[in-house]
């Protein structure tokens, strides 16, 4: 038992399982890149001056009527194929009616009983306790159209959030933006597991996002964000419990800390004999908690109805066939193809996956780079780095290319690998191309051999001791040299050149 | 002069602009005089215009006379002014619906429909009064106060595009445009005296109509004459690329066919009078001038035969859970925190946006609005949608099936457009079903999408109002109506000696003119 | 028959975001059970296997190609706004939860 920074008393894992069995689905928005909007030609870009990517329709003006996106719907099949989905044959929009200020219409223009895309499946590859992995089939309910709310900004009160703020600023850029909502069905029988499927699948997915190049994918600007929807039953029972559904999980590790957290913290209400409320709960990346949001009961009657100002979606088997010949390859198979043409091992190939990883490594080799060298980089100081500053790897400002021209500037002898991660310093902080912080800091590997050779009669002068046990053979003693070289060159030397000349001039 | 321009037709002004008789600024300014001279405002007059525009017409009368003189009109109607139904966005000009919670709000767009008129150089004379969000047939559920039949001043101008219908009565403007939900555009021509056309469902761009029911509101002309009527719809008309639901296919001369139609041959027609809309419910009066019309259409040439479309009796019923289910989704971007009206709660400190859409929502619609968007709430809440509005949709399947099954027999329906005669301001006001009752003719081509028209039949005997006749014709045949309308037009001119709308009382002289709520100055 | 109660009728004004007053309550709701009580004559009228009709004309597939339109810019779109800052809609606090 521990509690929370918020209150929420919560079971210890091992605790959890041996009581219950967890069960979950997981609903994740895609923003879809398309120049325009779902329903009318207002650009999509993001980060733009609030409130310049708007018209009538996306403002929801009186009299103002949607046109739906032809390149949105033929993303929308993309995903559902890439998904092993059935394509609907004929679908229609529906309105989904409630209120809420950043929504220009008091209604979503959205899919409701008639998806385009339905019945899919996604094979996920989850690491097993002994190092290899396992396949996890996630079975895939639906896949359907809507738009995007606008963005409030909280002004006033304390916090900055919505509670206690004073009022509220909106921008309607994103209103209207196509999303993709897709919706797994319950997942059940992981046990343990649960947070690492929950996290592997949206990885994935994301992968797949990747792939079909139909989003930015960008997790931290909110491209794809993720609802988990958890509940527990008692161990055996092959009953579903009541569910939480904890809304905009907005990165991949905070999809396995948000399931974990709530399976803690059902179980210690349960255990206090109280039932689970259904409600939507916030995730808080900062502390790793989710808060109590809006319950469900009263609000949840949105009195879908066929949205009369758009007539029906009925893709053509021509085109769903054709937009099948533009599938990315299967993830799998794609896999077993990276890992052979990279010469992973089973446990490299996993801990690449996990951390996100995979589309960057791939780059990065692309760009040039050795693949052990991109794994290195990626798993390692950019892993550790994206750790530290809780953002997503892919988000850390550095790319495959910079990775791979500094493993360059490496394997030419121009940087040491301390020297490198000094590049990545800079990078990081915005400095420009890696040639520019090179410049910048004065990074460069010294390859003038006359200072180095000073440095090491300088170094040899200095330790007479150890020089006279060199010149006795032993060459273990010379790492103090090198040592004292490079303490001499700030660093800028190549190691393995100055031992070259130590043991050269000893000899 | 000026008396006469506003007494002709739109056809009649199109012919004297391009015989250079008169000028476009002397027409709108004439028309403008008119309106000043007659409307009024909530208490007294016509009251037809919410809004009007005089700097905005006029000036666009003189770029039409300058395009003129410059030998390169916009098209045929170039410089012929028109009124707009409040319900259509005006870019730059007030846009209420007839509702308090617009109340001073100007479009940033224009409708289509109003790009259009901009295009082919017709200057807008001002916004006219509508029942709020065109919700009733009455133009009493107006905001701003009631527009008056300019028959009786103390009578009804028929609903909800009442201000469009008046203003065509009054001689206040040679054209205007309206919309039909329910029968909008064609009970309020019947109970004035005027010219009103649905088009087919998709046959004229909803861009920038304020929606009461998306999938029966239709924009139509309301004019004089049917001449006239086909002369707007045709440069109204037409598929829009932003109306998803604009029928992309072209349509034949509706000109054509109201010019062929006047010529008075209307043989090989057949006409079918529909049984379930005539008899019981209907004013003696009306059903004896829908009676005669008959006869002329027989003697044109017509063949005329009963049809019977037995599930129009469910039409009212199904009307009545279709319109509200849309008009309460449709509504509900009216909540104070975008553009309109936003009223704070009395007695709240620091009121939350939910607190405020609450209040504005209830100072800001009125009664019928109120009761529309309850009761459509109420039929697509959890459990109740299949038993309203899908029960509902799938009648309405049966009413388009009649429609069908009775084109296959004749070319044309015929029924009275209203089963009476305008009846009085208040009359019907606290009786929401009675007021609906209106509406009973005219409501199953708005289900079926199908086109109609009404032109006046004639006077009543019992009280010397205007009676409808009411001309339905398959989706996409408009010009059938047209052709069958003009041939009965003629023929009772021909008996009347002239138009009806002659023998219409002179209407008395207002104090001043009208400022933008339509209130007296 | 079906009949709205006046409870029934504060819930649909509450789901309908209007604050109907007391009066209004009394005055609403017997109107609306005689209106429900007409249209519900319907229920009946079309079997199962009729299928139901949301559009006039059967129209399907009508789309836009993906190409910028421009749009109103801040302006004109603030230009309505019952209050507005930092190029914002200026909205009160909001109480209830995103959905
Ligand atoms: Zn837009």
């Amino acid at each position: 038992m521990s509690t929370s920074t918020t209150g929420d008393v919560l079971v210890d894992y091992d605790e959890v399982l041996a009581a219950y069995d967890p069960a979950m689905g997981l609903e994740v928005h895609v923003e879809l890149n398309t120049a325009t909007k779902m329903f009318c030609g207002c650009p999509t870009e993001f980060g733009a001056e609030p409130n310049t990517q708007v018209c009538p329709t996306c403002l929801g003006l009186p009299g103002a009527m949607p046109v739906v996106n032809a390149k949105a719907v033929e993303s929308a099949i993309r995903i559902g194929l890439a998904l092993n989905c059935d394509i609907a044959e004929w679908c229609r929009f529906a309105r989904k009616n409630y209120f809420y200020p950043d929504m220009p219409k008091n209604f979503q223009t959205s899919q409701y009983d008639e998806p385009i895309a339905f019945e899919g499946w996604m094979d996920v590859l989850v690491p097993t306790a002994d190092g290899g992995t396992e396949t996890v089939r996630v079975e895939i309910e639906r896949a359907h159209m809507e738009e995007d709310t606008g963005k409030s900004l909280h002004v006033g009160g304390s916090t900055g959030r919505i509670h206690g703020a004073d009022y509220s600023l909106v921008d309607y850029n994103r209103a209207g933006i196509p999303l993709i909502e897709i919706v797994t069905k319950p997942i059940t029988g992981l046990g343990a597991q649960a947070p690492e499927v929950a996290k592997a699948y949206v990885a994935q997915l994301r992968e797949l996002i990747v792939a079909l190049g139909v989003s930015d994918a960008r997790m931290d600007q909110g491209s794809i964000r993720a609802d988990v929807n958890l509940s527990l039953a008692p161990k055996g029972s092959g009953a579903l419990g009541t569910r939480t559904e904890t809304k905009n999980v907005n990165s991949l590790r905070s999809v396995e800390r948000a399931v974990r957290y709530e399976m803690q913290r059902h179980a210690a209400v349960l255990g206090e004999g109280r039932s689970i409320l259904q409600e939507t709960r916030h995730w808080h990346e900062d502390t790793g908690v989710t808060t109590s949001g809006r319950e469900k009961s009263d609000a949840e009657d949105y009195r879908y109805f066929p949205e009369p100002d758009l007539v029906p979606v009925a893709p053509s088997r021509e085109w769903v066939e054709q937009l099948r010949g533009t599938m990315p390859e299967n993830p799998r198979a794609r896999l077993a193809r990276l890992q052979e043409s990279w010469g992973f091992t089973d446990l490299e190939m996993r801990d690449t996956v996990g951390a996100g990883a995979l589309g960057l490594v791939e780059e990065t080799i692309a760009a040039g780079a050795a693949p052990q060298s991109a794994r290195k980089w990626w798993l390692g100081e950019m892993a550790r780095r994206a750790n530290d500053s809780g953002v997503e790897i892919g988000a850390l400002g550095v790319t495959p290319q910079h990775v791979a021209r500094v493993q360059a500037m490496v394997d030419a002898g121009e940087l040491t690998d301390k020297l490198a991660r000094q590049v990545f310093d800079g990078l990081l902080a915005g400095e420009g191309t890696p040639e520019e912080v090179v410049a910048a800091r004065g990074l460069a590997v010294v390859s003038d051999e006359g200072a180095l050779s000073a440095a090491v009669d300088k170094a040899i002068a200095e330790n007479p001791a150890i020089a006279d046990k060199i010149r006795d053979g032993k060459v273990a003693a010379a790492g103090a040299l090198i040592g004292a070289v490079m303490k001499e060159m700030r660093g800028q030397a190549d190691a393995a050149r100055v031992k070259e000349l130590v043991l050269e001039k000893l000899s | 002069m000026s008396a006469d321009l506003t007494r002709r037709t739109a056809a009649d002004l199109a012919a004297d602009l391009a015989a250079g008789t008169t000028t476009s600024v002397a027409l709108t300014q004439a028309h403008l005089d008119r309106i000043a001279a007659v409307d009024g405002g909530p208490d007294a007059g016509v009251h037809a215009f919410l809004h009007v525009d005089a700097e905005g017409a006029l000036a666009a009368a003189a770029a039409s006379d300058e395009r003129r003189a410059a030998g390169s009109p916009a098209s045929a109607l170039d410089g012929v002014p028109i009124a707009v139904k409040d319900v259509l966005a005006t870019r730059g000009l007030p846009t209420t619906c007839g509702s308090k919670i617009l109340e001073g709000w100007v479009p940033p767009y224009d409708a289509t429909v109003v790009a259009r008129l901009r295009a082919a150089g017709l200057p807008i004379l001002g916004k006219t009064n509508m029942d709020e969000f065109a919700m009733g047939s009455s133009t009493e559920h107006s905001a701003y106060g009631p527009t008056r039949n300019p028959w009786d001043l103390e009578r009804i101008p028929g609903g909800s595009g009442g201000g469009s219908a008046a203003a065509l009565a009054a001689f206040e403007t040679p054209l205007a445009l309206g919309t039909d939900t329910g029968g909008s555009i064609r009970q309020p021509g019947a109970v004035t005296g005027t010219v009103g056309v649905k088009p087919t469902y998709g046959g004229v761009s909803r861009y920038g109509l304020v929606a009461m029911a998306n999938s029966l509101d239709q924009v139509g002309p309301v004019t004089r004459t049917v001449l006239d009527s086909a002369l707007l719809h045709e440069l109204v008309g037409g598929h829009d690329p932003l109306d998803s639901t604009s029928v992309d296919q072209p349509l034949p001369s509706l000109v054509d066919a109201a010019r062929r139609g006047a010529e008075g041959d209307l043989s090989g027609v057949r006409v079918g009078v529909i049984t379930e809309l005539s008899g019981e419910g209907y004013q003696a009066g009306v059903q004896a001038r829908f009676e005669e019309s008959l006869e002329l259409l027989v003697k044109a040439g017509a063949e005329v035969v009963e049809v019977s479309c037995p599930t129009f009796v469910h039409a009212l019923a199904t009307y009545y859970l279709i319109m509200p289910c849309e008009a309460s989704s449709n509504l509900a971007k009216f909540d104070a925190m975008r553009y309109g009206l936003r009223v704070l709660p009395e007695g709240v400190d620091s009121p939350s946006a939910e607190q405020v859409m609450r209040a504005t929502r209830d100072a800001g619609f009125g009664d019928e609005v109120k009761r529309r968007i309850i009761l459509g709430t109420y039929a697509l809440s959890s459990g109740y949608y299949d038993a309203y509005y899908g029960t509902a949709q799938r009648v309405r399947t049966l009413i388009a099936r009649d429609f069908a099954a009775a084109f296959e027999k004749v070319d044309v329906l015929v029924s009275p457009t209203a089963p009476t005669t305008a009846f009085k301001l208040g009359e019907k006001l606290d009786d929401p079903l009675a007021m609906y009752l209106n509406d009973l003719a005219t409501i199953p081509a708005n289900l079926a999408g199908v086109p109609g028209m009404s032109l006046p039949s004639g006077l009543a005997d019992e009280d010397g109002l205007p009676a409808g006749f009411q001309i339905l014709a398959p989706a996409l045949a408009d010009d059938r109506m047209y052709r069958v309308g003009a041939a009965l037009e003629a023929a009772l001119h021909e008996r009347w000696g002239g138009p009806l709308l002659d023998r219409a009382p002179a209407l008395a002289a207002q104090a001043g003119p009208t400022d933008a709520n339509g209130a007296s100055a | 028959m079906p009949e709205i109660t006046r409870d029934e009728v504060e819930h649909l004004a509450n789901l309908a975001r209007i604050d109907l007053s007391d009066a209004e309550l009394d005055h609403l709701a017997p109107q609306l059970s005689v209106i429900l009580e007409s249209v519900a004559s319907i229920s009946g009228v079309a079997g199962d296997d009729v299928p139901p009709t949301s559009h006039a004309l059967p129209l399907t597939n009508v789309f836009r190609e993906d190409v910028v339109v421009p749009g109103l810019g801040a302006e004109a779109a603030l230009a309505g706004a019952p209050e507005s800052e930092q190029q914002r809609f200026m909205v009160p606090r909001i109480l209830g939860d995103e959905q």
